[in-house]
């Protein structure tokens, strides 16, 4: 008798519960691919004063980039370790914020979100990246820029992303609403509401 | 993984429609386009099934399953009767 | 259309048949099976020692009232439930099966039109369950299919689409590697070949397409250009996970 084992779900300490390891990139997406220019991109926060801070492409490159080399953790139960990325830290992207709220949603091109507490994406946690493995990232993975965050499921780390936009409580994203976990922390298997 | 179409929802519609899901006909609140389910656009596997609109891309409901409980939250989609 | 209740049912297997060197016919019994239509399909379930449960879809390929039923798997390279399936599973074994599903990728004999099947590699699956229909209903309406694969041992169920030529005949078309003493060189399906090797729209054909997503859309619109009614194209899309 044939006995199906699923994936190898191995004992690599790295691999939170529940997961197993992938070599390739799988690709899952919440709605069609958007195409962006370079030109016409552009990433903002908005704070509940209705401040709005806004950077082209050009301002995103020209600001100070970090190369960082992480595991990613998709809720699907695939996890990937090591992988590089470059991009700007969302440290430096809220140096001139002044905000009172704790929570942030994070917007992408083509109607996607997903919230996150502020704290999360601070303190060198999350970048706006749009680098992968040292080639621009491709629109299939979120190019030309995604949200990364990956202490958390992947589906937080919102792939043309466009902006983050602040409030007062966490209001839930896109999956959110639809039964996964406001949080999403892959060692906690925050996968269902 | 790129998109299917709404015939992959028979299954999982199955239980919480009263009949065949996949040729229930509804519109698209946003640009009134009248089509079967299977006419739709599924995206999102295997998180869950986000079905959209042919004609403008909009979410019309969503669909997951998580502990054989089925969840449809409807978004943007008015279900037509038979003709 | 009212249907019957869909059910998970037990099928236990009862013939397994290597198609390819990728793909296995596999026969299932399944007591209590209420019979299927050429075109649906099946959720397959699996559970693993741990309680973890994957499931996929996949089209029949038998058609009719019988309990025994018929599913044709072509392995993905990454996937996890193909793999197990073509290559592991033995006679005996059991699996969940969700069924029958769906009704609108469905080809009834009562249908008036004539009708156009369009392939895509594994998509030729639900299409070979059409003209198994067909032939099962002696229909007389004209049927024909246009195959559309990488090679020629990527052929699922060649020798019984060529035995039934003479009622649903196949255009085989190859897109990276031909037969030989082939006319036409291997390339993807153009316009011109979809306009030499289908039904006209002056003919008001009912058009099944099914393969994976790329393929489908291609022809789709390949069809509405030539001036194919959207709404007497039927397609069904597959990916791999």
């Amino acid at each position: 008798m044939a006995i199906f084992g699923g994936r190898r779900r191995n004992d690599n300490p790295n691999l939170p519960p529940g997961q197993h390891l992938t070599e390739s990139f799988p690709v899952l997406s919440a709605g069609p691919t958007p195409s962006i220019s370079a030109d016409d991109w552009e990433f903002s926060i908005r704070t509940e004063g209705g401040d709005i801070h806004r950077w082209s492409w050009q301002e995103l490159l020209a600001l100070p980039a970090e190369d960082v080399t992480v595991d990613i953790h998709c809720v699907t139960s695939w996890s990937k370790l090591g992988t590089g990325w470059r991009g700007v830290s969302l440290d430096t992207l809220f140096a001139d914020v002044d905000t009172g709220l704790d929570y942030v949603m994070a917007h992408s091109y083509g109607g996607y979100t997903t919230n996150l507490p502020l704290e999360e994406v601070l303190e060198g946690r999350a970048w706006i990246a749009y680098e992968y493995d040292g080639e621009p990232l491709d629109p299939e993975h979120g190019g030309p820029a995604r949200l990364l965050v990956p202490h958390l499921y992947f589906w937080k780390s919102a792939k043309w992303v466009r902006g983050l936009v602040m409030q007062d409580d966490d209001y839930p994203g896109f999956w959110e609403e639809n039964g996964y976990h406001l949080h999403g922390d892959p060692w906690r298997e925050e996968r269902y509401a | 993984m790129q998109h299917l179409d709404g015939n992959v929802l028979a299954g999982p519609a199955s239980e919480l429609f009263p009949s065949e899901p996949t040729t229930t006909r509804g519109q698209c609140l946003s640009c009134s386009d009248i089509a079967t389910l299977a006419q739709a656009m599924v995206y999102g596997a295997p998180m869950g099934y986000v079905v959209r609109c042919r004609g403008c891309d909009g979410v019309l409901v969503v669909i997951t399953e998580h502990d054989g409980q089925t969840t449809v939250n409807m978004h943007s989609l008015r279900l037509l009767s038979e003709l | 259309m009212r249907r019957p209740p869909v059910g998970w049912f037990t099928g236990s297997l009862v013939r397994a048949t290597s198609l390819t060197d990728s793909a296995r016919s596999l026969t299932f019994s399944v007591p209590g099976w209420p019979g299927n239509l050429a075109g649906q399909h099946v959720d397959l379930r699996l559970t693993a020692s741990d309680g973890y449960q994957a499931t996929r879809s996949y089209s029949i390929a038998s058609v009719g009232p019988d309990t025994d039923v018929e599913l044709a798997v072509e392995r993905l390279p990454d996937g996890e439930v193909s793999p197990f399936l073509v290559d592991d599973l033995e006679v005996g074994d059991s699996v969940e099966l969700r069924g029958p599903l769906g009704g609108w990728f469905v080809w009834r004999p009562e249908h008036p039109e004539p009708v156009q099947l369009i392939a895509g590699g594994s998509g030729v699956v639900p299409l070979l369950a059409m003209t198994r229909a067909h032939t099962d209903a002696r229909s007389t309406v004209p049927m024909q299919l246009l195959y559309s694969l990488r090679t020629p041992e990527d052929a699922l169920y060649r020798d019984e689409l060529q035995q039934r030529s003479s009622t649903t005949p196949t255009t085989w078309h190859y897109t990276r590697t031909v037969p030989p003493g082939w006319t036409r060189a291997a390339g993807r399906l153009t316009p011109d070949d979809l306009r030499s090797a289908t039904l006209p729209p002056e003919r008001g054909p009912l058009t099944f397409v099914c393969g994976p997503t790329g393929f489908v859309e291609t022809v789709a619109r390949g069809l509405i250009d030539l001036g194919h009614q959207p709404d007497s194209i039927r397609t069904e899309r597959f990916g791999g996970i």
